[in-house]
């Protein structure tokens, strides 16, 4: 019986041996659950079949994305050889020792020129204009807009539009337009409304889509070298389109008051608004007619100009960087020398994901492969980015409990909103001896 | 003293043939308990103790500095944390009341001989069962001004729930009663069974009237047990977070659970928020002691 027993745990001891050394080498790269994970996955499986080298590609919710990346690089754990982190993690996670130096990788690769030239300034180089990067650009993405094509052409609506207005319904070219729009076509009464919005105060959400206004009103957060903020996050030019979002809120559907990329993309699928404010990495399903029912009615604008003509968008989207804790950093460094190559870019961005390969994005073959290609491709080279200083969250926290009582809860100016968070930025600068 | 205490090994028991004395068998239970409290309870609590008086940060190579007391009068300074302080005993004040009071009255009405009353009291306590974040969205789905069914059923319209700043935290408020006062209705239950029937006959045969014999008899023989819901539904309530958290962003909303979680695990301003965390405890200490006392005045009466 013994014997048989010893034999049986041989034999499973073995099975189990032979079952783990089937790889030689495992990668495992984290990212936020979404479907730009999932087209990643799809194209390292083409890199196991190269090489043999198995990459998973984990995910979590994006809720939980930076305490979970933050977490692990704490407590300095090798769960995870590479991230696809947040533009704004690079201050931290470069100061914090999280992220491999990838400036000679970068350099030797001339990246700086392969990549488009905003993808690197935002996802990989930290400090700005520093030369010291930490990141290969790997999923391009920016605020966009997509509209319904249906109520924009319907002609009784362009007549009285015109009427009202003075001008013909198209896709904004301005924010004054939009907002027009959005006016015109906010009818409660028919459970239709003008806009979808972000409103969500937690995390980055809310303060992307006042950043839309405030870059293209051609206001800034604030100095990036020499972090003075009085003067920028409460300029005219900010107030003035903190104001207009403000005014755009009056045009959301009702409940508007916690809402992001899922709920925007529902306003156009359940058929409630005229137009939303979305990343382009979650407009494909915005296309499919089994997530959409008005899919052949939906068409997508670039971010519009402000009142002066300047015309910039949020800027979302991550690098890849390399773990400074992973066992297997060298492996690691091989996979990023296969991604960057031209012919995995584009297949990258045929499997969805949206390159940041200058070339690719510059060829004709991209811009035209769907209905909002070729708005992100003249949104990547006009794009703006929050704060990447380690204290970000700190500096998100405040604009977050300043923006929201104003935009949703009503309370105060725009002016006493900015001036105040031009305060809290301020202080929070004095307090990492950033400024004087 | 602990040996008096004891009761003795039995002799023929399979332990005292394998040579365990009662000594040694105690120290078997106790000891794993202890290491266990210790490492996992008294020493990150004065790890963290030692942290707080520091500008430490978790997610920096950066040494930690000692910064005295700079952080406890800095967040003490802080209007937001202020706000934070009063959003909360304004929600432990409504929630706490409104389990009470309805938990309290759902005791009033079961002890008595209904039929089926076995069925109804484990269908009230079926919310206590579940999840907080499952019981969070739920009701996010039924507050919906678009879809939900409660503005439905109250012919509200389109009323925003969640999304008015003023409403959001008494909607919240409204789960939690939900979900707790089964809990209370169920302490309450214990405690109106336990009341002696005849002193209700005395009172009857001296017609007392229906509030009278509510006032004087089954009100002070309930208190005592009615207290100890009170403390632990306080407790909960002040360190609420899951439910406020899945529900509502408001900064009406904004508990010391969530502020405290988005300063340690967000903005991994690690010294800063033990600081605020033993704020957080003393106040809680500070509160449940006020209770004990007056649940040992209520128990002497």
């Amino acid at each position: 019986m013994r014997t048989k027993l010893i034999s049986i745990a041989g034999g499973l001891a073995l099975a189990l041996a032979s079952g783990t050394s089937a790889y030689a080498q495992e990668l495992t790269i984290f990212w936020a659950e979404w479907d730009p994970a999932n087209y990643l996955q799809e194209l390292v499986n083409e890199y196991e079949e190269e090489t043999g080298v198995m990459v998973t590609v984990e995910t979590t919710p994006w809720s939980d994305f930076q305490t979970k990346a933050f977490t692990e690089f704490n407590a300095r754990g090798s769960a995870y050889d590479m991230i696809v982190g947040d533009s704004q993690w690079l201050g931290a996670a470069s100061e914090g020792g999280h992220y491999v130096d990838l400036t000679d990788f970068f350099n030797e690769h001339n990246l700086g020129e392969v990549m488009a030239p905003a993808t690197v300034k935002y996802y990989a180089e930290y400090p700005g204009n520093s030369g010291k990067y930490w990141a290969v650009p790997a999923e391009g993405d920016a605020v966009g807009w997509s509209y319904r094509k249906d109520w924009f052409e319907d002609p009784d609506e362009m007549a009285a539009f015109k009427e009202k207005y003075g001008y013909d319904l198209a896709p904004p070219e301005d924010w004054k337009q939009l907002t027009d729009i959005a006016e015109f076509f906010h009818r409660p009464d028919e459970n239709r409304y003008g806009i979808a919005i972000y409103t969500d105060n937690s995390y980055d959400a809310m303060v992307m889509g006042v950043e839309n206004a405030i870059f293209s009103y051609g206001a800034e957060l604030g100095n990036f070298e020499t972090y003075e903020v009085d003067g920028y996050v409460n300029s005219d030019k900010a107030v003035a389109a903190l104001e207009n979002y403000k005014k755009l809120y009056s045009y959301t559907p009702p409940g508007w008051a916690k809402t992001f990329f899922v709920e925007n993309n529902q306003a156009i699928t359940e058929g409630l608004v005229a137009m939303s404010m979305n990343y382009f990495a979650f407009f494909p399903a915005l296309l499919n007619e089994a997530s959409n029912p008005h899919a052949a009615n939906t068409g997508f604008f670039a971010n519009p100009a402000g009142p002066d003509g300047d015309q910039f968008a949020a800027l979302g989207g991550q690098g890849i960087s390399v773990v400074s804790y992973s066992e297997n950093k060298e492996e690691a460094m091989k996979f990023l020398e296969w991604f960057i190559k031209d012919e995995t870019q584009k297949r990258w961005a045929e499997l969805g994901g949206y390159t940041a390969s200058a070339a690719v994005l510059q060829s004709e073959e991209f811009r035209k492969a769907t209905p909002y290609n070729e708005a992100f491709y003249q949104t990547m080279f006009k794009v703006k980015d929050f704060w990447a200083v380690p204290e970000f969250a700190e500096l998100l926290t405040a604009a977050n409990q300043r923006l929201y009582p104003f935009i949703v809860g009503n309370e105060g100016t725009a002016k006493e909103t900015l001036d105040a968070l031009a305060a809290d930025w301020e202080a929070t600068f004095k307090k990492y001896g950033r400024a004087q | 003293m602990a040996s008096q205490v004891m009761t003795n090994l039995d002799p023929k028991s399979r332990a005292a043939a394998k040579g365990l004395s009662d000594l040694t068998i105690r120290n078997l239970f106790i000891i794993p308990t202890i290491a266990f409290l210790i490492i996992f309870n008294i020493f990150p609590l004065l790890y963290s103790l030692a942290y707080s008086f520091t500008d430490f940060r978790a997610s920096t190579n950066a040494p930690a500095n000692f910064v005295g007391l700079q952080n406890y009068r800095d967040l003490l300074s802080d209007p937001f944390i202020w706000k934070n302080f009063s959003i909360t005993a304004k929600y432990v004040l409504i929630s706490v009341t409104g389990q009470v009071l309805v938990g309290f009255g759902l005791a009033m009405l079961l002890n008595r001989s209904i039929p089926a009353k076995g069925l109804i009291t484990t269908l009230l306590l079926l919310p206590m069962m579940l999840s907080m974040a499952v019981v969070g969205l739920f009701w996010k789905l039924l507050y919906d001004p678009n879809f939900g069914i409660i503005n439905y059923f109250l012919g509200l319209d389109k009323f925003e729930w969640l999304a008015d700043p003023d409403v959001a935290l008494y909607a919240i408020a409204i789960v939690d009663i939900w979900m707790w006062a089964p809990f209370v209705m169920l302490l309450s239950l214990a405690g109106l069974s336990a009341v002696p029937k005849h002193l209700y006959e005395a009172a009857e045969i001296d017609r007392a009237s229906g509030i009278y014999t509510f006032f004087r008899i089954t009100l002070p023989l309930v208190a005592p047990i009615l207290m100890i819901a009170i403390i632990f539904r306080t407790m909960e309530a002040f360190k609420t977070f899951d439910l406020a958290y899945v529900l509502s962003s408001q900064p009406t909303t904004e508990l010391i659970a969530i502020r405290l979680y988005k300063m340690a695990f967000q903005e991994w301003q690690t010294g800063m928020s033990s600081a605020f965390a033993y704020i957080v405890l003393i106040m809680v200490v500070a509160i449940t002691n006020i209770y004990v006392k007056y649940l040992n005045k209520v128990k002497a009466r």
